[in-house]
């Protein structure tokens, strides 16, 4: 069951992350088609050849996304697939795009996460309280909007700092494995000049010195919100084998999601990261110890936390001892998010989780630079939507 | 643009045909669950159909309310800006006996020293208009 390993992701490209926003606001459609041509020269691979996109929001557009990409760039595709899984978005459309080149239904897939400011509309827009909400909806029926917004349960924080709570409270206290992880991956932003604190060093005491936002999570531990855009290009075996770059096959994927607010999650603080793990670990038929990098979601350090341990790197419970006994920068002997993680690099909207996927496809192709890794054949890729409530998890392997 | 969220008044639930009869309740200073009559388990949020087995024999039932703190966190920054007036706001999931979890605030309680499983009963805050919003405090 499962993917054969046969699709390669071949080019990306990835905009600095900028706070504040240092280049000029473009649509949300030019700046799709500027990533997804630099993606594709980075690759090798000509406009005309592309015959399937995979998209999230655009600011211009509430529906029929993928219709006005395809216009806008020129394309005639046969696979057009919009993906509405918060963080775990771009993890989620590079295994759709694997399948849809496994099933022979398009050879060459682009898929791009804008996520530069756009320019000020010269019409007043309609109000969209997400402003407020996040990543809660407010609308009328909404359950969010019935029975845990109206007691400030909203969006991200409090819910994450809810699974903190949780976790803790079953399997001991330890603030400082959850700042270490923050430490050590911002040693990894130190070397990476496109990542937001590029400049910037933390310790584990500067991270548990910061400003308490929702017990027990201190403002470090939080992701900060930046510009950037991403893309990425996946094309089959055949005509990867004529990119310019190593190509990187997509030899696993797993999905799961079990809630949309964590007071309805079925097991926390077990995550759905247990499952979309354990399906991509035995589709590519590699175990955790197996990996030479893990690039995994971490809007939060909990939330990095809880995927190396359901992951399976270590057992339930075991997290924060297996942080202390290893090093998590790209130096250490768990390079754990080697471009600073989000946490680091900065979190520029919905790309901010292709980030790991950007990173995992450069280390493996050997383009890292600074940041290199001795050993970069395979890695382990994490997507975390909504409050730990969807999951994509990916194994990527370097051609031989 | 009317974007400044100063200008956004707190916002409340506005019940649905299948949520009414909880918000009612709630409205009286009672607690009511719906129950499902085919799998024989409670269910929270009211909803259409159960989610343990999707049939639609959905009955309520009135319980008191009390329970466990399951989970919490203390908002120190507020979760929205409607909210700011009552930060440090303590957001808990709280567990009741019947098998269901509900998102509350515990009001009174000392942010420092409350835990996971600390013992709560019930809070009725009657809000302007009919809803009363269900919170909890300390047993």
């Amino acid at each position: 069951m499962g993917l054969r390993g046969d699709a390669c992701i071949v080019g990306y490209s990835e905009w600095a992350s900028e706070r504040p926003a240092l280049r000029a606001p473009r649509q949300s459609l030019a700046q799709w088609a500027d990533l997804a041509a630099e993606a594709l020269a980075d690759a090798g691979i000509e406009a005309g050849e592309v015959d399937g996109l995979v998209c999230t929001e655009v600011f211009e557009s509430r529906a029929f996304v993928p219709a006005t990409i395809a216009e806008y760039c020129g394309w005639s595709v046969n696979l057009a697939e919009r993906v509405d899984l918060g963080g775990a978005t771009p993890v989620g459309m590079v295994w759709r795009a694997a399948a849809a080149i496994e099933l022979g239904i398009c050879d060459v897939v682009v898929m791009a996460v804008p996520a530069d400011p756009t320019p000020t509309s010269p019409v007043p827009r309609p109000f969209d309280d997400r402003m407020l909400f996040g990543a809660s909806s407010n609308a009328w029926g909404s359950p969010q909007a019935e029975f845990d917004i109206p007691y400030g349960n909203v969006a991200q924080n409090c819910g994450f700092a809810m699974y903190a709570q949780r976790y803790h409270d079953q399997y001991g206290w330890d603030e400082r494995a959850r700042a270490k992880i923050v430490a050590d991956q911002r040693v990894s932003a130190n070397a990476n000049p496109a990542a937001i604190f590029h400049d910037v060093p933390a310790t584990i005491d500067d991270v548990l010195g910061s400003r308490m936002i929702a017990d027990p999570l201190h403002l470090l531990e939080i992701v900060m919100p930046c510009s950037g855009g991403a893309a990425v290009v996946l094309c089959s075996a055949e005509r990867a084998a004529r990119t310019r770059h190593r190509p990187v096959h997509v030899a696993g994927f797993g999905e799961r999601l079990t809630h949309k607010t964590p007071t309805y999650a079925p097991d926390l603080p077990h995550t759905p990261v247990a499952a979309a793990a354990h399906s991509a670990f035995s589709m590519a038929g590699v175990a955790p110890a197996d990996v030479d990098m893990v690039q995994i979601y971490d809007c939060y350090s909990i939330t990095a936390l809880l995927t190396i341990e359901d992951s399976g790197f270590c057992a339930k419970g075991q997290a924060q001892a297996f942080v202390n006994d290893h090093g998590l920068s790209f130096r250490g002997d768990f390079p754990c998010n080697t471009h600073g993680g989000q946490l680091g690099f900065g979190q520029s909207g919905l790309a901010g989780g292709m980030s790991h996927v950007v990173e995992a496809v450069r280390q493996v192709q050997g383009r890292a630079g600074d940041r290199q890794l001795g050993r970069h054949d395979t890695a382990y890729v994490t997507g975390t939507g909504g409050v730990m409530s969807e999951q994509s998890a990916l194994v990527l392997r370097g051609a031989r | 643009m009317t974007t400044d969220p100063g200008t956004f008044p707190k916002p409340r639930p506005l019940p649905t045909a299948d949520t009414a009869p909880y918000w009612a309740a709630l409205a009286d200073e009672r607690v009511v669950l719906q129950h499902c009559d085919a799998c024989d388990r409670f269910v929270h949020y009211p909803r259409h159909r159960c989610p343990h087995c999707l049939s639609d024999r959905l009955s309520w039932r009135e319980v008191s309310g009390a329970g466990t703190v399951f989970t919490f966190s203390v908002a120190r920054q507020p979760t929205a800006v409607m909210f700011a007036d009552e930060v440090p706001q303590v957001i808990a999931v709280v567990e009741l006996p019947e098998g269901v979890r509900i998102t509350s605030t515990v009001v009174d309680a000392d942010p420092d020293t409350l835990r996971c499983g600390a013992a709560v009963v019930p809070v009725f805050d009657h809000q302007p208009g009919e809803i009363t919003l269900l919170r909890h405090r300390l047993a």
